[in-house]
């Protein structure tokens, strides 16, 4: 059909591994990222399993506390730094990116390599902290002060991995900011750029404005750890709750950096399988920068219960509730999108319904976490690990899937088992609810978090909780074989075979190396299928 | 950053340009972080760190200052100078950079080992016994001047690329995105300095 070879096929002149490593097209560098999250996307699942499991009944079952906590620490860092935060603008925001927006790459391939090899050192510097000194680090992925200076566990290095991966994700978010304002195809203005380029956008700047902050605050731990100068810990004159101001100025917004994304690709897929054209497009562009920009300033509400003045409480509770109206705007566009659609439930599609189910769950708990009379009630409860869990899992996680199923296709060229496809997701979804659904009320009961034993009359929903993890499992196992299955021996695909009107449906699938024979010039605007 | 892959040659100053601002938000929020921790500290402990400052040398920050003041003018000349064309000079005015520099650097070495055979640096023996305020004085000193330190080390570094480049034809008068980058990396390490010079040496 085309003259000129797929990026699958086209090697570059290179050999063996380094077709693949030393390679600065975007969307292989976004298959070498895959690889590496989704390795650890499995080993974190495995550690995950392993707490839930020790949690089945009361006492001792399969690790005792130190080992609880290293493990709660690991699957933390590892799903937050490894997983969720470069999860879908690192894999689909490189594959798709340039090819949404009509351009042949991103703005600086060569950086966006470098962005990697950050990615894979950061990466490679986490894994250490199992190897070496005293086992990985003990304290929670929040690093709080002043345990955090005292441990004797690895704790060094796993902030040190921490600041290197968050340099692969500014350098990344700098590459798209400058691909989304210099590479867009001619006759794409701002407002007819597709709603996953615009959540990238908002995503990007969070990238860069908020990781350095968190950068320099790792930095300030190491310092105090070497140097044992009191920055944060009260003992030796430190201020702990400074600690915690600066860590979550920049996690806050972070939680955004993980979820807009995911909206983003909400954005796209909806209009494909309602074949309706998006419901306030405008309003959903903006939200995203509104989400991004009021984050900033909701940070304080992760510590009601730390020390903080009445009146500082009561604005940054405020704040919060100001930030969940742009998500509900975007939830209400969506909704609206679907209403007289012709809807085609494929598998993507599923994926995306599930997400609005189980992100207005997650969303709306978070209100009761950023009211100040019941979070003092709920405050370090399992009802914040559901909450955590239903945004960033059944948020981010379930549109990672959607986007996977979604964009498969267009990156290998080929086509999955769709009825295992759907089947895995009806597990996946049991399996979530029934996992953390669960620990909402275990937290509303009173079993607080980050412990690996409970009193016993917490025994029945941790049992049920327990239960759905395996069951969680056996969802994402069968969807990834499926997949992998899918990538080998799937049929070959056609290359638009959802009917999409987006523009990365418009070439080649498996993509050329350089995207498309003639770059595009756009002239209406995205998602106009009532036209058809 | 070069807008080169492997198979397209892309050229667009104006991207690179860009990318390079946005950089400089990011290295701006790093210090900031910084900053404010610096503020927090010294509003809390005003005295300690009112006398510490007293214990810095002040020639030597006002030499410093006034020398990188001077290399920021230099290369922002050399850039001016290798846009009307003038080759050599562009070169010896990044060279007159870079020695401003080293200069720089010397002072500091000085200066820290000066610090070194007072004891009066972190994780040295007589560090542990100072009061509170000092030794966040002094650990705040140390952290923020060696990170501006080594912003100094890889600015020089990028200006020399720079240099051989403008030698070897890679950077002319129609292409000078990297030498504008560049200066506008080297301008920061200034602009930082130029807060912390007045927040160590001068306010007491």
């Amino acid at each position: 059909m085309s003259e000129h070879l797929s990026y699958l096929q086209d090697s570059g002149g290179r050999k063996g591994i380094f077709k693949w490593i030393l390679s600065t097209d975007h969307k292989r560098i976004a298959l070498l990222y895959l690889s590496i999250l989704s390795t650890f996307f499995l080993v974190a699942m495995c550690i995950g399993l392993s707490m839930k499991l020790e949690l089945i009944a009361p006492g001792r079952q399969i690790m005792g506390p130190q080992t609880y906590n290293q493990m709660f620490t690991l699957h933390g860092v590892i799903m937050i730094f490894i997983f969720i935060i470069p999860g879908i603008p690192a894999v689909f925001g490189n594959f798709i990116l340039p090819l949404i927006i009509g351009a042949k790459d991103v703005a600086f391939p060569k950086l966006n390599l470098f962005s990697w090899y950050l990615y894979l050192a950061g990466t490679l510097i986490a894994l250490s902290t199992l190897l070496v000194g005293h086992g990985p680090a003990d304290t929670g992925w929040t690093f709080y002060a002043p345990y955090s200076i005292r441990t004797g566990t690895n704790v060094t290095l796993a902030v040190f991995a921490a600041f290197v991966l968050g340099f692969s994700s500014i350098l990344t978010g700098l590459n798209f900011l400058t691909t989304i304002h210099r590479m867009r195809a001619p006759g794409m203005t701002w407002f007819k750029m597709p709603l996953f380029a615009w959540a990238l956008y908002a995503t990007s700047w969070i990238q860069l404005l908020a990781t350095p902050v968190v950068g320099i605050t790792l930095l300030m731990i190491m310092a105090e750890r070497t140097f044992g100068v009191g920055l944060f810990d009260p003992a030796l004159g430190g201020d702990p709750v400074l600690y915690q101001h600066l860590f979550w100025i920049y996690s806050h917004p972070a939680v955004y950096i993980m979820i807009l994304p995911g909206m983003g690709v909400v954005s796209e897929i909806i209009p494909t399988f309602a074949r309706r054209r998006i419901f306030g497009y405008r309003a959903i562009a903006y939200s995203s920068l509104a989400i991004a920009f009021i984050g900033y300033f909701v940070w304080g509400h992760h510590m009601f219960t730390s020390g903080m003045s009445g009146t500082a409480r009561i604005v940054f509770s405020l704040m919060t509730f100001l930030v969940a109206i742009p998500s509900a705007i975007k939830v209400f566009n969506w909704v609206a999108t679907l209403y007289k659609g012709s809807i085609d439930l494929k598998t993507p599609m599923l994926y995306i319904l599930a997400f609005i189910f189980l992100f207005l769950i997650g969303g709306l708990t978070g209100l009761v976490n950023g009211a100040l009379a019941t979070d003092v009630h709920i405050h370090d409860t399992a009802f914040v690990v559901a909450h955590f869990h239903y945004v960033m899992f059944g948020g981010t996680g379930f549109t990672f899937f959607a986007a996977i199923h979604y964009w498969f296709p267009k990156i290998w060229g080929k086509m999955y088992n769709a009825k295992i496809a759907n089947i895995a997701w009806g597990i996946l979804f049991v399996g979530f609810n029934l996992l953390y659904f669960p620990m909402f009320i275990l937290g509303m009961m009173g079993m607080p978090r980050r412990y690996y034993d409970y009193p016993p009359e917490f025994t029945f929903w941790n049992v049920v909780s327990t239960v759905g993890s395996w069951i969680l499992a056996t969802g994402i196992i069968l969807m990834v074989v499926n997949l992998i299955r899918g990538i080998r021996s799937g049929e070959k695909a056609p290359s638009n075979p959802w009917n999409s009107l987006s523009l990365e449906w418009q070439t080649a699938s498996p993509p050329i190396t350089e995207n498309f024979e003639e770059i595009p010039v756009i002239t209406d605007e995205p998602y106009q299928y009532q036209k058809q | 950053m070069e807008n080169t892959t492997e198979h397209f040659e892309h050229r667009d100053d104006a991207a690179s340009k860009l990318g390079m601002w946005l950089f400089l938000y990011t290295e701006l929020l790093l210090f900031g972080g910084l900053f404010l921790v610096y503020s927090i500290y010294r509003f809390r402990n005003a005295e300690a760190f009112a006398e510490c400052g007293h214990h810095l040398d002040l020639m030597v920050g006002t030499i410093n200052t006034i020398v990188l003041l001077t290399s920021s003018m230099t290369v922002a000349m050399s850039i001016t100078a290798l846009q009307h064309g003038k080759k050599k000079q562009a070169i010896r005015l990044l060279i007159a950079t870079i020695v401003c520099a080293l200069i720089f650097m010397v002072n500091k070495y000085f200066e820290w080992h000066h610090k070194f055979e007072m004891g009066t640096y972190p994780g040295s023996p007589t560090f542990k016994s100072l009061p509170h305020g000092d030794g966040l004085f002094y650990l705040l000193y140390f952290f923020m001047t060696g990170l501006h330190a080594i912003h100094v080390i890889v600015g020089s570094i990028i200006l020399i690329f720079v240099i051989v480049y403008i030698k070897q034809d890679k950077i002319r008068p129609d292409k000078f995105a990297l030498h504008e980058n560049g200066g506008l990396y080297w301008h920061l390490v200034d602009l930082i300095w130029i807060f912390l010079f007045p927040l160590f040496y001068l306010i007491h």
